[in-house]
């Protein structure tokens, strides 16, 4: 029983840790531009999202 | 395009915007940045926007420049008073851009949200399964009691967060006395909810959590998706140049010129109209000679001349030289604000259409909550408790699976979308493509419809090349629309140098070589001696040496791609086909014949409505197809409307559906595609209903438990989409005989017309 103590909350916890990075990368319109975002890695420059 | 006679397209070209007008489209951002959004339709490749940016980023006053890719389109910040000069750089760099409604550009929050919820549903249901599995697979006791909990404390703030789209969208149908989908679907999955809370309360062995959650998840894709398409089709068709002025430049009193937005210009104001510009409120000349096109305004194809006194419509295009003119109308007062009224006023006739969704809410969600409430009071009279009784009943809500339902008609939508996204045509909601698909009669209109959106300039006769070439060599003197066209005919460099050349507005060019005199231009004003045959007359170009007329040029209404097979092909799809024109008689009937249709000539925008209204209490299902201004109030009154790319802004946005690429075939193409997801969505609905009579005895039995509940719900949706994905490639079959089409999707470049 001990057990579900860590791991319920680590499995929760990493998902919600998954959901906050996609909240967050929506927030930052990474979402924008999907198909323009896999050309600019052929970019020389330095070109991370706004 | 062949044609049997050398022709060369008219190049009806907006000139490039002034820095008032983009000033107009632009938005003010904080500390003195601008920020102004180009469409630029070539796009394509990563190439492009690493040019696009190096080229903007050089200009000066550009704070930042980023294109994007997907939905081809750039953003400029900028500095200064006057905008940099951003689009005659990219159309350096071989990017023709145009503005883009700022208006429209608002970031698409109904996407983001549904996004958020999308993700929120996905984590919790992925959690609760995940608990739910270990129940299923055998927890007892405590240990199933915590899972529970665990799972109620998920599913709570999940289904606050990801069912208020359901709940708020059921609500407000349900305030105005009707039901749609999200009606059961909402009182099921908050059911479901209560009752598994209750049965977690009191240590019971079956919670629902992950099926109330794991519905709510599977519609939200559905709703995605649909969303997605939809905003896809909206942005590419907002892309599109904007043919109707931001503005104009208005002559004040003492002098001074302004650029005054379309909404401030008041009668009695004087234009300064340039060539190659539109109307941009009704209006009277007061000084210079031009040509105007008139085909997006009334669908006359051939040019008209205006001089002093002409009264002029809003739309009107200014083809050749500068007019003074006075505004007549306030922009409200206008052609183009008569043909909004006229469009709401058709759009209030319109019967108001019931997606086939709600129809099918409308038979179910009584029908499953009576089944429901019988279930629960048969087990009552039946003498069980209370609590076997509840939940019993709310067993059948959560098997009889809105899921299946929520998912039948979106999925094939989204499928069908798509498919017709991959042809060019952009289709603005599902409930188009439900009525598309029972239409049996289609009109079309004539100019820049089932013709090209350019007319051509075809040579009548068998002129020597010489005569060709000695016209190329004079019409490259101006930058008249016609003559443009007449130097692109002349095959090979003519030698001939000329001692003087004037144009002369409103009636063509005139050369002098030694005693000779040369001109180029209207038929009366060339030819010197009128004993002419009429047909040479009615001519649009003639070049004549000293009043003898040498070759003739013809305004060709050239049939746009693909009419006549699509024609054919309607035909073939059993639906009746006419012509519906307000150009004239003569030019109406000779379409109509080639393409062996009725046709009804010289039609009003008020008698387009009403012919499509006739058609309608014929009871017909009416297709529109057209382009101008004034057909926009009869494409509103029509069941469903098609535009091409080419069309008047207010025909794009009256329209239901916009077909991007140049052939007509896109009409029979979207029929097709929309009969296909016809069907497909009836045998959904029929798979939807096989699969409840199944499952609603086992339900009402009682014998249903979560992990049935949950496999039932999967199947179901799985099969219903698998079912959708079946629209696509095997139908394309049918239209095999269609003209390759290239790949990418040619979206219709710059300001055409």
């Amino acid at each position: 029983m001990i057990d579900f103590f860590f791991l319920v909350p680590i499995a929760i916890g990493l998902g919600l840790a998954g959901l906050a990075s996609f909240m967050w990368t929506l927030q930052n319109d990474q979402y924008d531009d999907l198909e323009g975002a896999a050309e600019r890695i052929l970019f020389g420059r330095n070109d991370g999202p706004r | 395009m062949s044609c049997c006679a050398p022709g060369a397209e008219l190049d009806l070209h907006q000139p490039g915007a002034r820095d008032d007008e983009v000033l107009l489209a632009s938005r003010r951002l904080h500390d003195g940045l601008w920020q102004t959004d180009l469409s630029v339709p070539d796009i394509h490749c990563g190439g492009c926007l690493h040019t696009i940016e190096t080229v903007l980023n050089k200009l000066g006053g550009v704070a930042s420049a980023r294109a994007n890719l997907s939905a081809r389109r750039t953003t400029v910040l900028w500095r200064g008073d006057t905008p940099p000069p951003m689009i005659p750089a990219l159309e350096a760099a071989g990017f023709p851009a145009h503005l883009y409604e700022p208006a429209t550009n608002e970031k698409d929050v109904v996407l983001s949200e549904l996004l958020r919820a999308l993700a929120v549903a996905g984590f919790a249901a992925s959690n609760i399964m995940l608990l739910s599995v270990s129940v299923w697979s055998g927890a007892e006791a405590a240990t199933r009691d915590l899972f529970h909990w665990i799972s109620a404390l998920i599913a709570l703030p999940a289904l606050a967060y990801s069912g208020r789209i359901f709940f708020l969208s059921a609500w407000r149908s349900l305030r105005h006395g009707r039901t749609n989908m999200d009606v059961p679907i909402s009182v099921g999955v908050l059911l479901t909810f209560g009752m598994s809370l209750y049965e977690t309360i009191h240590h019971g062995p079956y919670a629902y959590f992950d099926a109330a959650v794991s519905l709510l998840f599977f519609l939200l894709i559905g709703r995605t998706l649909d969303h997605v398409m939809r905003e896809r089709a909206r942005q590419a068709v907002s892309g599109l140049a904007r043919l109707s002025p931001r503005g104009a430049l208005v002559k004040r009193n003492d002098g001074s010129q302004s650029y005054l937005p379309v909404d401030e210009i008041e009668p009695g104001m004087t234009i300064l109209l340039a060539a190659g510009e539109r109307v941009p409120v009704d209006a009277r000349v007061v000084r210079g000679t031009s040509e105007l096109d008139l085909s997006l305004v009334s669908g006359e194809s051939a040019p008209r001349v205006a001089s002093e006194g002409t009264v002029l419509q809003a739309g009107v295009l200014n083809l050749n030289a500068p007019l003074t003119v006075v505004a007549t109308a306030a922009a409200k007062g206008s052609f183009l604000a008569e043909m909004v009224r006229m469009m709401e006023a058709a759009e209030a006739g319109r019967s108001s259409y019931r997606r086939i969704a709600d129809r099918a809410a409308q038979l179910y969600a009584p029908l499953v909550h009576s089944f429901a409430l019988l279930t629960f009071a048969g087990w009552m009279i039946a003498g069980r408790d209370a609590h076997f009784a509840i939940t019993a009943a709310i067993a059948v809500l959560i098997v009889t699976c809105p899921c299946a339902l929520g998912l039948a008609v979106p999925m094939v939508h989204v499928v069908a979308a798509r498919r017709l996204f991959e042809k060019g045509i952009m289709i603005k909601d599902g409930g188009a493509l439900e009525r598309l698909a029972g239409v049996n009669a289609v009109v079309f209109d004539k100019t820049g419809t089932l013709t090209s959106a350019q007319p051509r300039l075809t040579v009548q006769g068998k002129p020597d090349a010489d005569v060709l070439a000695l016209a190329a060599a004079m019409a490259a003197h101006s930058r008249h629309p016609y003559s443009q066209a007449v130097a692109r005919l002349g095959c090979c460099p003519h030698t001939l140098t000329f001692d003087a050349v004037s144009e002369v507005p409103g009636n063509g060019i005139e050369a002098r070589r030694g005693n000779d005199v040369y001109r180029l231009g209207r038929p009366d004003w060339t030819i010197a001696n009128r004993r002419l045959a009429s047909a040479e007359f009615n001519a649009t170009v003639a070049l004549s040496v000293n009043g003898d007329i040498q070759v003739c040029f013809g305004l060709d209404d050239q049939l746009r791609a693909g009419a006549e097979e699509a024609v054919a092909e309607l035909r073939r799809l059993g639906a009746f086909t006419e012509i519906l024109s307000g150009d004239s008689d003569a030019r109406v009937r000779k379409l109509a014949q080639r393409l062996g249709l009725t046709s009804v000539a010289n039609a009003r925008p008020a008698d387009k409505i009403r012919h499509v209204e006739a058609l309608k209490q014929a009871g017909n299902k009416v297709l529109m197809v057209g382009d101008g201004l004034n057909d926009a109030p009869a494409l509103r009154a029509a069941d469903v409307s098609m535009a091409p790319a080419s069309a008047s802004d207010i025909g794009r946005n009256a329209a239901d559906l916009v077909f991007l690429r140049d052939s007509l075939q896109a009409v029979p193409e979207a029929m097709i595609v929309s009969r296909a997801a016809a069907t497909l969505v009836r045998q959904n609905f029929a798979l939807a209903v096989v699969y409840n009579v199944i499952a609603i005895p086992l339900a009402v039995a009682g014998a249903v438990n979560p992990l049935l509940a949950a496999i039932a719900m999967s199947l179901s949706s799985l099969t219903v989409v698998a079912n959708a994905l079946r629209l696509g490639p095997a139908r394309q079959a049918s239209t095999a005989s269609a003209p390759a089409v290239p790949e990418e999707a040619p979206l219709l470049l710059g300001a055409l017309k």
